[in-house]
């Protein structure tokens, strides 16, 4: 049997992420909680206007969760909030329905948690910081 | 009486021949052919709405339903079958002995005594009956190895304790508590014992009697018989003053607009059509274990847990939760990998076809419990946990899987 999910880049930004602190200056904060298994995260974004300047987390929980997370912020900073709520929208179709190719181009790394879909019990994991940015820009 | 060895498998469809390694017994146990059989015959054979028709077959359903009962009562040496009530599963049969006992028997001011070792179907239901009754609920602490003293239970319990709820066997850590001292403790300050033997029954021999338990609750999923049929046993004398838990059809002997007689114990708690079925099916699973004895299972499950705890011992960066030793485990081994989340943990021995559970196992307060004995922060935990139809092999498997974890999720 093989191993699919915990390849090199999960890996990589679970044990190394790039963005796992509280940015120097932020304007919206909110907590995401995965209450059955208690994965936990606070995600930080700095916005100017209509753009995400900036952005972190802290948090607590399994590879999934928190490589996820790092991978979207990766993703969105620098973008308008209208291009993250999209991203998102990918993400979630994608987990829970699926997507094209050329879709999941769109989303890079993040479309490396594809086969989360097959995994009911890790679904919850892999959307949390996509979720929690959508209820902070207010989707 | 048959040998036990790995053949045994062969009894059991869902894995035999199969390549998983099914650790998660614990949570629930796999079905041998002659529970699934007598499942299916009742249903092909006897099906009828029990203690109802006057017609053959409802006498047969009955017959099956009422010998299951005779069977459970004798599998755990109860004084009489009227002593055995069929629930749905553990949690069930410990809402009913709190919300009927309990409710009616607990005044502001009392004290309920829990250990921080149960499983939260053993917390939960008190904690409820402690807040609406305004009595108090007390937790009782055990130690690092995760033993619960009898004599720290000697030292909290008062005039005052009404009700002392504790496991046969720990969930997490897999300790045996010394149920019959403790019931000893519970009596001599006027309080009643409720014990929860849903993961006791199918691995050790239990005797109600000899641990002079007021109440005792078990599933039967968790001891090879189907999901849906549950038990409390109850000694005769609480049972029939206790009010009925639920109310419905064939609880009652009559009812006329103002006035209701219950019917007598132990359908007086069995209110609406029972699962017959699945009572079939726990009787077979009796049948299943006598046949190999529990002296034969006890020494198979005992011998897997030490080449599990001792490989595991052997295996850098792996903590096992409570007890360090073998023999304290009894087929149930909780365990953190550091640095890897045991979501990660149950999900890399999912890919490899073992079976594994991850989280607080229901069992949050022991997590913590024990963290803050440690000076750790409170984490979940994964939990192997064996039956009579594990083998070495795959514990060997088990173990090869947990020693390359830690590579897997990129640690040096």
């Amino acid at each position: 049997m093989s191993n699919t999910l915990y390849n090199e880049i999960i890996n990589e930004h679970n044990l190394r992420p790039y963005h796992k602190q509280a940015p120097a200056e932020s304007d919206l904060k909110l907590e995401g909680v995965n209450p059955s298994c208690g994965d936990v995260i606070t995600l930080y974004l700095k916005t100017d206007g209509d753009v995400i300047t900036d952005g972190g987390y802290e948090g607590d929980g399994c590879a999934i969760s928190q490589a996820s997370a790092d991978i979207m912020l990766d993703m969105i900073i620098g973008k308008s909030k209208d291009e993250a709520l999209h991203l998102s929208d990918l993400f979630m179709r994608m987990i829970k329905e699926g997507i094209s190719e050329e879709e999941k181009d769109e989303l890079m790394e993040a479309g490396i948690l594809e086969s989360v879909s097959h995994m009911p019990a890790r679904v919850k994991c892999a959307v949390l910081g996509w979720r929690t940015m959508r209820e902070m820009l207010g989707a | 009486m048959r040998v036990l060895n790995d053949n045994v498998r062969k009894l059991f469809p869902l894995i035999n021949g199969k390549d998983i390694a099914y650790l998660d017994n614990g949570a629930t146990t796999q079905k041998p052919k002659s529970v699934l059989a007598a499942v299916d015959d009742y249903y092909k054979a006897h099906n009828a709405n029990p203690l109802r028709g006057i017609y053959e077959l409802s006498v047969e359903a009955t017959d099956i339903y009422e010998n299951a009962r005779q069977a459970v009562a004798d599998f755990i040496g109860a004084q009489s079958s009227d002593e055995i009530i069929f629930t749905r599963n553990t949690s069930e049969s410990m809402n009913l002995v709190a919300y009927s006992y309990g409710r009616s028997r607990i005044k502001a001011g009392d004290e309920i005594i829990v250990s921080v070792a149960e499983h939260h179907s053993n917390i939960l239901p008190w904690k409820m009956i402690a807040e609406e009754k305004g009595a108090t609920l007390k937790f009782f602490d055990c130690g690092t190895d995760g033993k619960l003293e009898p004599d720290r239970l000697r030292e909290i319990v008062s005039e005052k304790t009404a009700i002392i709820a504790i496991t046969q066997v720990s969930n997490v850590i897999g300790r045996i508590n010394d149920i019959k001292e403790m019931a000893r403790i519970a009596h001599s300050v006027g309080a009643v014992i409720v014990a929860d033997g849903a993961q006791s029954v199918a691995h050790i021999q239990v005797d109600v009697k000899e641990l002079d338990v007021d109440f005792f609750a078990f599933s039967g999923h968790k001891m090879y018989a189907p999901m849906g049929i549950g038990v409390l046993y109850g000694k005769r004398k609480f049972l029939e003053e206790m009010p009925p838990f639920m109310y419905g059809g064939e609880m009652i002997e009559s009812v006329t607009k103002d006035r209701t007689i219950y019917a007598d114990i132990p359908h007086k708690f069995e209110a609406g059509t029972v699962n017959a079925g699945a009572a079939a099916g726990l009787k077979a699973a009796i049948d299943f274990i006598h046949e190999y004895g529990f002296e034969q299972i006890v020494a198979r499950e005992n011998a897997l847990s030490a080449i599990a705890v001792e490989g595991m011992s052997e295996i850098p960066h792996v903590e096992i939760i409570g007890s360090q030793k073998a023999c304290h485990h009894h087929g149930i081994v909780a365990f953190r990998v550091e640095g890897v989340h045991p979501h990660d943990v149950a999900q890399i021995f999912a890919d490899e076809g073992v079976c594994v559970r991850a989280g607080h196992h229901c069992a949050e307060p022991l997590h913590r419990h024990l963290a803050e004995l440690s000076g750790i922060k409170a984490t979940p935990s994964t939990r192997l946990s064996i039956a009579m139809y594990n083998t070495e092999g795959e514990i060997k498997r088990f173990l090869e899987v947990l020693s390359e974890i830690r590579g897997r999720m990129g640690i040096k």
